[in-house]
């Protein structure tokens, strides 16, 4: 990493390291900005407009307006809002069409109303891991209430085209609701959500250098008369999401997003060099299989080296301070569902290993993990 | 009205000569165990403890709930104390469990006379007690044999002690009257388990485990750790032994065949604890062995094992189910932590057809061609690291 050359970091998909820029501003912000932004005095008054400012530079962010723009805790909170709001609001129908391989605050509140009634279509990736919007497409109908997919695949970086796949949704059925799990996009693609079609959109703090504890949630204007959100409580964040809102996080969160949108270019030419980095070195292990398919973001490499599990190589390598990951840091350990729903053997699964970069990283970072995996591969022994 | 909880002692009372010993001991963990609840005078009489509160700001509820785990009681109760007096007695009767009786449609009255010296003798107290509770509570009725609430007097040297029904305890033996062992922590479901009931035969214990880094990951460690620190409840305060294993097992996969690798990995590991059993005066191995639960623990591979080094090796859980054991690790609170998904030393390397039937000769000749395992086995014991595991009611659950 730039900020420590020992420590090589590259779990980025998992969290961030927060940016110190942006710590220096929540703590600011604590000390500064106590008084609780609905509060009707003076610093009340401030904090509001300290809030609302940071409102309009993170929907700037994201393409909307400032008043779509909803703080919440993090982004399974934002899922988990809208997924189970969308299905309240939209009463005229019970199907739901969802891609296979979202993050278990997508994929477990759809069960959740699966089980409750809700016909509920879950649309697995290709072989190769990439993801056919018209396959999904094929699925919504007239009567299907809502659609949902993630924008980029938190395990192997897949791509999915939700913009088309909203245009052609509401094409098939003007009513449908889309929601777009944006947490693994946001600050690495760019993002338009005004007259997307997209109607819910979901964006979380920690990975882009911002502290855990803090997220968004786009929530068209469309739906704001009709929606019923699933919580109830105070009138903050216009009752959408309840609660004396987190105001030091909130301008952290807007600090770091203010840091990251204009680099946008530029970070991802430095991570693409990363990552193709990586990828030369791995070709040469004959048993590395790529996991991540053509066209996904270059922060996320994911591969199974198929001779070592991956609980051993993670140990192996966080000796000498090289931190990745085996699947989604949410699974606690758990083999990927989304290598599963692509087909993987398992041997592929549990060897599976997902290298995710920030422009923090740097060229040692990836030989050192080459260094350490070919010490690994060479040392361990298979299973 | 003062409330006291009343601790019942179970397999001790059989004792004979020494049942003291037994007695002071329970009472020196009772009083450990109820510390942090307040001041409790602990005291022994008529096989029965008696746990006093000396202020006014005890917590009576943890209290309750820290003896009711403690091994020795067959029961516990909470109780009111009055004076041994009729009248006395039913005041406290109807104050103390007025409520309850409110509550149920039958209720029975038991009543002991362990003081002779008072007048009424225990039918006569069941009786007129009975009749005054129903005086106060006409809706009542006696039913002797399917009560839904009992209302138990005894007549004790210090008072009366008047209570609901009893709360089962864990029963067994005070921990450490049985002499001390160890115990080998894998971080699955069973060896907490074999733990615990050893423990509930009076054995103190300590944890030995095996990691096999990087094979076995920083998060497996802390769980093992975490069980340690769940059984301690039950256990009390002890050691956990973290052997690093790596090597003897590395050097077992390649210099051995593979069939055997389970039960010559098994071999080495006992060989290993009974090392450091010894080092700490512990006269027994605990292992959480089910019979032919996995190919090690069939009974020819146990007596391969077994072979390994001379200590006595306890298997608590030789005969029991699996749907059984599982039904202890969620008693004592240690199976959500179990079933955490980390490779532990006894899952890794293991061969796709162990041998189920291995004899000790074939053992033994595969040893003879492992002539640097026990110098590594030696090194392993050496690099043994100890960490104390304290009793933790409060844990901080990694998950």
């Amino acid at each position: 990493m730039r900020t420590d050359p020992s420590l090589h970091y590259l779990d980025n998909a998992a969290t961030t390291l927060v940016d110190p820029a942006v710590a220096d501003v929540i703590h600011t912000a604590m000390l500064e900005h106590w008084a609780n932004p609905s509060s009707l005095y003076r610093p009340g008054a401030e904090s509001e407009a300290a809030m609302n400012h940071a409102r309009a530079q993170l929907a700037r962010t994201v393409g909307c307006k400032a008043k779509e723009f909803y703080f919440t805790s993090c982004g399974s909170e934002g899922n988990n809002l809208a997924l189970l709001g969308g299905a309240l609001t939209k009463t005229y129908g019970k199907k739901i069409v969802c891609s296979g391989f979202e993050h278990p605050s997508v994929r477990r509140p759809l069960e959740q109303l699966a089980s409750s009634g809700w016909q509920v279509v879950f649309v697995p990736p290709e072989a190769d891991g990439s993801f056919d919007v018209d396959r999904m497409l094929n699925e919504v109908d007239r009567s299907t209430i809502l659609v949902a997919c993630m924008m980029v695949n938190n395990e192997t970086g897949a791509r999915c085209d939700v913009e088309r796949l909203a245009r052609e949704a509401k094409k098939i059925n003007p009513r449908v609701m889309v929601h777009v799990d944006g947490v693994q996009a946001w600050m690495r693609l760019p993002v338009k959500l005004a007259d997307s079609g997209i109607d819910s959109f979901t964006v979380s703090g920690h990975k882009i250098h911002a502290p855990k504890g803090v997220g968004g949630l786009f929530l068209t204007d469309r739906l704001i008369q009709s929606f019923k959100a699933p919580y109830l409580g105070g009138e903050q964040e216009r009752e959408i999401r309840p609660g004396t809102e987190n105001l030091p996080y909130i301008l952290g969160l807007a600090a770091a997003a203010q840091k990251l949108a204009p680099t946008m270019k530029q970070r991802t030419a430095q991570v693409q060099a990363l990552n193709d980095r990586l990828r030369a070195g791995l070709a040469a292990f004959p048993t590395v299989e790529i996991n991540s398919p053509a066209g996904s973001v270059p922060e996320i490499l994911n591969f199974s080296e198929n001779r070592i599990k991956s609980e051993t190589m993670l140990s192996w390598l966080s000796e000498q301070q090289v931190y990745v990951s085996s699947a989604s840091a949410c699974g606690r350990g758990q083999p990927s569902h989304t290598l599963a729903a692509m087909g993987r053997s398992p041997r592929a699964i549990d060897t599976a290993i997902r290298v995710s970069f920030c422009a923090d990283n740097t060229p040692e970072d990836v030989d050192a993990f080459l260094e350490r995996f070919e010490a690994g591969m060479k040392t361990l022994a298979s299973f | 009205m003062q409330e006291v909880i009343i601790g019942y002692q179970g397999e001790m009372s059989l004792k004979g000569l020494n049942r003291n010993q037994f007695e002071s001991a329970l009472m020196k963990i009772l009083r450990y165990r109820l510390k942090d609840a307040g001041r409790f005078n602990v005291w022994c009489g008529q096989s029965t403890f008696y746990m006093e509160p000396e202020d006014e700001d005890v917590d009576l509820d943890l209290a309750f709930e820290r003896v009711s785990k403690v091994f020795g009681l067959a029961a516990v109760s909470r109780s009111a104390v009055c004076e041994k007096d009729f009248d006395a007695i039913c005041r406290t009767a109807e104050a103390y469990l007025g409520d309850t009786l409110r509550q149920v449609r039958t209720f029975k009255v038991e009543a002991r006379r362990a003081d002779k010296t008072f007048p009424m003798d225990s039918p006569a107290l069941m009786r007129e007690l009975g009749a005054y509770l129903l005086e106060h509570h006409p809706r009542l009725k006696v039913d002797v044999h399917h009560p839904d609430c009992k209302v138990i007097v005894e007549i004790r040297d210090k008072g009366a002690y008047v209570h609901g029904p009893k709360t089962p305890g864990e029963g067994g033996l005070p921990v450490g009257t049985s002499g001390r062992a160890l115990n080998l922590l894998s971080g699955g479901i069973d060896s907490p388990v074999a733990a615990y009931r050893m423990a509930k035969r009076g054995l103190a214990l300590d944890h030995i485990h095996f990691a096999s880094p990087p094979y076995t990951s920083e998060r497996a460690r802390r769980k093992v750790i975490a069980l340690a620190q769940r059984t301690s409840v039950y256990t009390g305060s002890c050691n956990l032994f973290v052997v690093p294993y790596t090597r003897p097992q590395e050097y077992i996969r390649d210099n051995a065949p593979a069939m055997l690798f389970t039960v010559l990995m098994r071999r080495s590991m006992m060989r290993i604890a009974s090392q450091i059993a010894q080092r700490q005066g512990c006269g027994a191995l605990i292992t959480g062995e089910s019979l032919a639960q996995v190919a090690s623990q069939t009974v020819y591979a146990l007596r391969c094992t077994d072979a390994a080094q001379d200590l006595p090796v306890l298997r608590p859980l030789i005969g029991m189910d699996k749907t059984e054991i599982v039904e202890t690790a969620r008693h004592i609170g240690t199976f959500e932590t179990s079933i955490l998904p980390y490779e532990d030393c006894c899952t890794i390397f293991t061969p796709p057809h162990p041998k189920l039937r291995p004899t000790l000769e074939e053992v033994l000749e595969a040893e003879a061609a492992m002539p640097d395992l026990r110098g590594l086995e030696a090194e392993a014991a050496e690099q043994t690291e100890r960490l104390r595991i304290r009793i933790n009611d409060e844990m901080e659950l990694e998950d």
